[in-house]
């Protein structure tokens, strides 16, 4: 018996040694893995593509939209307003510091309004909006999956897509570039507190700097970001909570994947469309 | 096999040959059930048997990935989209964690079948809805209240009450007893067998509870590692002859069925 194991182990051990297999096993991993992150991508993409296709075909639950929109867009609100403000204010305060040095200080106006406009605006709300947001549809939808409340809405002939799912896409979508727009006045205004009571800028200057500076783009193109990054956050909770696995850990699980994915997709979303609008 | 009648036209659910693993492990290996017309047909068998996957098949809620499922003659595995929703509405169902929706109130729950299935109004849904409560023994005022607001056995009724409100054809109970003490499990049998009385309609249920086999069931099929070992009238259970459905009816540690050990 045990000669037979220790055969059987030396055996194991020839065969990992053995250099062809070891290249193969290394093959099998590096291909295991691969294929499974395409199939995630495939199901995630899929799962996009079917999303989308609900949001606009009928029929639509729009008290359910209007509850999204409170839930997703009105209690972000303090969130996405104190993290401009506080961002707008140190960008004021840390450009001041380096500035003085070439005594550049009038640049600080522009530099505060178009890194909060163009980049810093967008990209902290999505993923303030990632955590708070995200996690909740996660945590939400994987615990109607767990105690079978989406089985239940399927035999009442209601496609958990069109209920559950178009609403939060729709609410993300929509409430994130309005979430964005405030957080662009509100963190202008950081910048501008700052520069006025603290740094001691005359304000009728500053707010002519903030005006000369900003176009029309620099706007639109932190809102265009904030639509996708409302969409990204929205899908990604879905789609976690959607294929919870069962139990309070697989909602667990689902809830963290949810915010981790969607903070990933927001910064790699964010280089891409930086690319697309500024070059 | 079935002791229920084998003419097809008096059969509202036939399955034949149904299997469902997940993964490796096979669940289901060749379900062949006939539920009659009318009847109540119980499926009893241990936990873990596959009794809820059974349930989720016919329901299209799971992709069985072999076999047939007729219902009312026609066969609905590969059924999708609008005609599945058009499928659905024949169907009531009792989730054994009674699956209510916990953002909305009580009688939008029992009415959200028919405000989003039906196309009732909210004011008409909200009327049938208290006189569901009503037929399932609760008062007007719980209409109001949310899920997490009410006992188990509360939330069961409810369940029950959800379930028969759009008045199905068929309605699936799964494990409507389990987690009740005795006198609640019985108001819910009775409840059952009232309400399947009076929409007429064709019933399946699982248990594992022999007071409410006993109660509720027109005839009785036993599930075994995947297969339907016995099915027969009610009134033959104790004379089935068959050591499993023995062992099982008198909840006895030693005989044929032995997968506990292995847990
Ligand atoms: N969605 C699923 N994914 C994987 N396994 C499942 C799933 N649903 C059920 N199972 C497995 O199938 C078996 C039977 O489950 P179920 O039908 O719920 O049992 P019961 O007869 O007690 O109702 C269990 O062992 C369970 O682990
Ligand atoms: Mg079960």
């Amino acid at each position: 018996m045990q000669a037979q194991a220790q055969q059987d182990s030396s055996q194991k051990a020839a065969r990992s040694l053995n250099p062809v297999n070891a290249v193969l096993n290394c093959f099998r991993y590096v291909g295991g893995g691969l294929l499974s992150f395409m199939e995630a991508i495939g199901n995630l993409t899929f799962f996009m593509a079917r999303a989308l296709g609900h949001c606009f075909s009928p029929p639509f639950f729009p008290s359910q939209v209007a509850r999204q929109i409170i839930d997703i867009g009105y209690y972000s609100l303090p969130v996405v307003g104190m993290t401009a403000l506080f961002t707008g204010m140190v960008l004021a305060l840390q450009s001041y510091t380096g500035f003085t040095r070439f005594n550049a200080e009038s640049a600080i106006a522009g530099v505060v309004v178009l890194s909060i406009t163009r980049e810093l605006a967008p990209v902290l709300a999505g993923l303030m909006v990632a955590g708070r947001v995200g996690a909740s549809i996660a945590a939400e939808i994987g615990t109607m999956r767990v105690t079978e409340q989406i089985d239940a809405l399927r035999t009442l002939s209601v496609n958990p897509f069109k209920y559950l799912i178009a609403p939060r896409v729709i609410a993300g979508t929509l409430m994130l570039p309005i979430l964005v727009l405030i957080g662009d006045i509100i963190g202008v205004m950081g910048g501008y507190i700052v520069s006025i009571y603290r740094l001691g800028f005359s304000p009728a200057s500053y707010l002519s700097q903030t005006w000369e500076i900003l176009e029309y783009m620099d706007v639109m193109s932190g809102l265009y970001k904030a639509a996708a990054f409302g969409f990204i956050v929205s899908v990604m909770g879905c789609y976690h909570g959607f294929y919870s696995q069962r139990g309070a850990q697989g909602v667990g699980a689902a809830t963290t994947n949810a915010v981790v994915s969607a903070s990933i997709l927001i910064l790699i979303c964010n280089y891409v469309l930086t690319q697309v609008f500024f070059s | 096999m079935s002791g229920a009648a084998n003419d097809s036209s008096d059969n509202k659910i036939v399955l034949s040959g149904l299997c469902k693993a997940f993964g490796k492990n096979e669940i289901l290996r060749g379900i062949d059930l006939a539920v009659p017309r009318g009847k109540s047909m119980v499926v009893i068998g241990g936990s873990g048997t596959g009794k809820s996957v059974t349930l989720k098949c016919i329901l299209g809620l799971l992709e069985a990935d072999s076999g047939s499922i007729q219902v009312d003659g026609h066969e609905t595995m590969a059924l999708k989209g609008a005609d599945r929703d058009e499928l659905m509405k024949k169907f009531g169902m009792l989730f054994q964690g009674g699956a209510l929706f916990d953002s909305l109130k009580i009688w939008e729950n029992i009415g959200f079948g028919l405000i989003h299935g039906q196309k009732v109004s909210k004011k008409q849904a909200r009327e049938i809805a208290i006189e569901k409560l009503q037929d399932v023994g609760l008062k007007p005022e719980v209409a109001e209240l949310f899920p997490a607001e009410l006992s188990g056995g509360m939330q069961k009724r409810v369940s029950l009450a959800r379930a028969i409100a759009t008045k199905p054809e068929i309605i699936f109970f799964d494990e409507p007893t389990t987690g009740l003490d005795p006198i609640m499990a019985d108001v819910i049998n009775e409840l059952i067998v009232k309400c399947v009385k009076q929409l007429g309609a064709t019933a399946l249920s699982i248990t594992h509870d022999m007071a409410s086999v006993r109660k509720i069931a027109d005839y009785v099929a036993m599930i075994h590692e995947g297969r339907i070992i016995w099915c027969g009238p009610v009134a033959d259970l104790d004379r089935s002859g068959n050591p499993y459905v023995d062992q099982f009816i008198h909840g006895r540690a030693d005989g044929p069925i032995t997968n506990h050990t292995r847990f």
